[in-house]
Formats: C-alpha cells, sequence, structure tokens
C-alpha cells in the first residue's frame, strides 16, 4: 500500500500545484471583489444594494457544480468562451464572492452604530472610518467563517477535475487508471487535502487570537 | 452683542410624519454652558444630533461661528470630506460612551487627533496623555476601554472631544448610563471645562447640576423651547410655567 502511494506521489505533485493555484486565486478574487461588494451592500445607494443582493441570492442559489459547468458550457453562447482552467476559476470565484458578501454583512453590520457615530463626531470620513473604527472591529467576527470558506475553497476546488483540468483530485484518477489501486490513492489524496486544510485551520486560529480583544 | 458661536434659527426636522422639532431656536455664545432638560421623546437629543449633523435637519439653520453645519450655500448637503471637517469643529460626548473597544484609553484619543488634526503619533500621544491626566486617567493610558469602569470610560469620551479642540462641545445625557456612585467624577470633569471657559450645549437629566455649572438652561417641550433663562431666574419663575413645573415635579419626585 505504501509503495503504491510513493509511486504516485511523483504524479500529483503537478496536479497539488493546480489545486493550490485554483484555491489561491479564487480565495483572492473572491476577497477583494467581496469585500468591495459587501461594502456596497450595506452602505451602497438603493439600486446597487439591490443588484449585490441579487448577485448573492442568485448565486449562492446555484449549486456549485451547476455553475461551474454554466460557466464552462454555457458562457460560450454569450461570447465568453474560456479555458476549462479559467472557467473553473471563474466558477469558483463567483460562488466565493457571494459568500464572502455576507460575512462582510455579518460582520460590519454587528459593529453598534455608536461606533460610527463616535467616528463620525472625531470628524473622521467614511473611508478612515471603514478602515480605522469598523473593519478593525469587525476583523473578529469575519475571520472565523472566512477561514473556514477557505478550506471550502480548498475541498470544492476537486470539482474542477470535471472540466478536464488536471488538479490533484485529476491526477489520483489518471494514476488509478494506470495501476487499478484505488483504496491508496484515495487515501493519500484525502491525507493531502487534510494537510491543507488543517494547516490553515491552524493558521487561522492563531489569527483569531491575535484580533480578539477584550470587548467592552 | 457680538454674533454668537452657535446659532440655531428655526429648526425643524421630521422623522417621517412625526414633527420631532418644531421652529427651534437658540443660541450660545462664547464660553457659556447651555443645559437642554425636558421629557425624553421632547426633541432634545434630537437637537443636540442635528449641531453635529449626525441628524440631517430639514428647515431653518444651524450655524457654528457664522458657518451653516450640514449644507452648502444651495442648501445642498455637504459632501463627505466638507461634513467631516465641520465635525471635528463640534465635540461629542454620548450617553453610551461609544469608545473604541479595540483601541486603548490613549488610541481614543489619539485617533482624531493623528487622521483628522494630521498629528504625529508621537504629538497625538503627548496630547493624549496631556487630556487624560486632565480627566484624572494618565495612569490608565493604556488600559483598554473594557478594563475601565463606566465613569472612567466616560472621562476618556470627554478627554477624545477635547482633544481635538472643538469650538463647541456637546454632551448628550453623559451620566445617565452610570452609576449613581459614578456620576460625580464625570460631573467633576465637566465644571472643571466651564471654569476654563469651554463652551458647551449639554442634554442632561441633572437638574441640580444644570443649575449649578449653567450659564443658561432650556426647557424643551415637545419639539419647541417652552422656557429658557439663567438657572437661578429659570427656576425661580418656573412655577409660571405649568408644563415646566410638572416636570420639575415629578423629577423631585423620583429622586428624593
Amino acid at each position: 500500500m505504501l509503495d503504491a502511494m510513493l509511486y504516485a506521489l511523483p504524479f500529483l505533485m503537478e496536479g497539488l500545484w493546480v489545486t493550490i493555484e485554483v484555491s489561491f486565486l479564487t480565495v483572492s478574487i473572491s476577497l477583494a471583489v467581496g469585500v468591495v461588494l459587501g461594502v456596497a451592500l450595506i452602505y451602497g445607494p438603493l439600486p446597487l444594494r439591490l443588484l449585490v443582493r441579487l448577485f448573492s441570492d442568485t448565486i449562492r442559489g446555484i449549486p456549485i457544480l451547476v455553475l461551474i459547468f454554466f460557466v464552462y458550457y454555457g458562457f460560450p453562447a454569450i461570447g465568453i468562451d474560456l479555458a476549462s482552467f479559467w472557467a473553473a476559476v471563474t466558477a469558483l470565484t463567483l460562488f466565493k464572492t457571494a459568500q464572502v458578501i455576507e460575512y462582510v454583512r455579518g460582520a460590519v453590520q454587528s459593529i453598534p452604530q455608536g461606533q460610527t457615530e463616535a467616528a463620525m463626531a472625531i470628524g473622521l470620513t467614511f473611508r478612515e472610518r471603514l478602515t480605522n473604527v469598523i473593519f478593525p472591529q469587525a476583523m473578529r467576527r469575519f475571520l472565523p467563517p472566512w477561514i473556514n470558506g477557505v478550506t471550502d475553497a480548498v475541498k470544492g476546488s476537486a470539482l474542477v477535475s470535471l472540466l478536464g483540468v488536471t488538479d490533484m483530485m485529476y491526477s489520483i484518477n489518471q494514476v488509478i487508471g494506470r495501476t487499478y489501486e484505488a483504496l491508496p490513492l484515495y487515501i493519500l489524496g484525502a491525507a493531502i487535502y487534510f494537510i491543507i486544510n488543517y494547516s490553515l485551520s491552524a493558521l487561522s486560529r492563531r489569527l483569531e487570537r491575535r484580533f480578539s480583544f477584550v470587548q467592552a | 452683542m457680538t454674533e454668537p458661536l452657535l446659532a440655531i434659527r428655526d429648526l425643524s426636522k421630521s422623522f417621517g410624519t412625526v414633527q420631532v422639532l418644531k421652529s427651534i431656536d437658540l443660541s450660545v455664545n462664547r464660553g457659556e454652558v447651555v443645559s437642554v432638560i425636558g421629557p425624553s421623546g421632547s426633541g432634545k437629543t434630537t437637537l443636540l444630533r442635528c449641531v453635529n449633523f449626525l441628524e440631517s435637519y430639514d428647515g431653518g439653520s444651524i450655524t457654528i461661528d457664522g458657518v451653516e453645519v450640514g449644507y452648502d450655500e444651495g442648501r445642498k448637503p455637504r459632501g463627505e470630506r466638507a461634513l467631516a471637517r465641520m465635525r471635528a469643529e463640534t465635540g461629542m460626548v454620548f450617553q453610551s460612551f461609544n469608545l473604541f473597544p479595540h483601541l486603548t484609553a490613549a488610541g481614543n484619543v489619539m485617533l482624531g487627533l493623528i487622521k483628522v488634526r494630521g498629528k504625529s503619533k508621537a504629538e497625538a500621544h503627548e496630547i493624549a496623555l496631556h487630556w487624560l491626566d486632565r480627566v484624572g486617567l494618565s495612569h490608565r493610558a493604556d488600559a483598554l476601554p473594557a478594563e475601565l469602569s463606566g465613569g472612567q470610560q466616560q472621562r476618556v469620551g470627554i478627554a477624545r472631544a477635547v482633544a481635538m479642540e472643538p469650538k463647541i462641545l456637546l454632551l448628550d445625557e453623559i451620566t445617565s448610563a452610570l452609576d449613581p456612585e459614578l456620576v460625580g467624577e464625570v460631573l467633576e470633569v465637566v465644571r472643571g471645562l466651564a471654569a476654563e471657559g469651554m463652551t458647551m450645549l449639554m442634554v442632561t437629566h441633572e437638574i441640580a447640576f444644570a443649575r449649578d455649572a449653567s450659564s443658561r438652561i432650556v426647557f424643551m417641550d415637545a419639539g419647541t423651547v417652552a422656557a429658557e433663562g439663567p438657572p437661578a431666574e429659570f427656576l425661580a419663575t418656573a412655577d409660571d410655567h405649568p408644563r415646566l413645573s410638572a416636570f420639575l415635579a415629578r423629577f423631585r419626585a423620583s429622586h428624593f
């Protein structure tokens, strides 16, 4: 069994790299876009708020697998023809962005209105209020679900194998196709995913401790 | 007579169909301490919040040093930055303190100094320590708000407001959320500021304090200024005013 794993390992490395790439792109783009849209959802003018709400509700209402197929097979009909890798990243990012929007909304709205008023009263502008008063406090409410979402993104990235993207999952299946030894390979795959996600959780616990302060 | 520092003229404001401020006229001169008293729902807090535009107003004007607070010449609401600069000229102390829980006492005072007044960290820290000392809390400069008592938190709130050197200080029922034994230490600080000539407009339920520390008392009732005058005169003539004497009677009954 161990032999089978050691034999397979080199073949998985390239796939592992793709998995990490997909996860990293998904997580970082969705974070940047999601924070902006989340702020727009809370503070934006009504039409913008409705638009973001519509986007978030629609995306979150669609199974992620359907979303992936939709982007890959459906978008070409409207002139957007993405390579399988980018189609997968786009679909996963859309999905993740909708989640980040909701995490941001929840975290920011948990900060009492008095904080905004006190920040206004000393003359801070909207941007200064967000960066100096609201975000630092919202951070500890945002981090736990978000890091949870990061591990979900790593796990969810396995779905890109369904578009023929050679990620780790796809590489595992390739090796199994050659050796017909499924169990050791799936155990190995599970172990690698677990190691990545466990490290992320450990990191998140440290981050959460850093951002926790005694609440008044 | 010189132009008042704060001039409120014919101010009106509605929440939906409820008119909470009805043609309010009120002036505060430089160095004056004006106390606003009145039953809850009479519009006193709303009035105070209009002065630094935490609430918009529908009609009339509020000027500080001759400059309209919330609107420009064309009566369009001021832009974000202009409004922020206007607000920095008025200090506000809140009933529920509203200290920033993620910053230390000194950090709370320093934030506006650094971001709005453009001070360096070192300068801001020095100023913060000076004001924390003034409110008797220099030894607690590094404490987080959660580590302070209510009275201490409110004194930090005062330090945060006055450190910005505002033209006028707005105090919104600043002792209402405090345990009775902590009220004194906060009022003592306010008394000290008054003695130094800080212009203040305060909403309060501490009638005795208003009497002792104010230049004038204003009684608000149902969105109007129903009576106003220097404390001694004001309280002496209260009997002529049925709503005011009823309010004061209720106050006395509930406190003693």
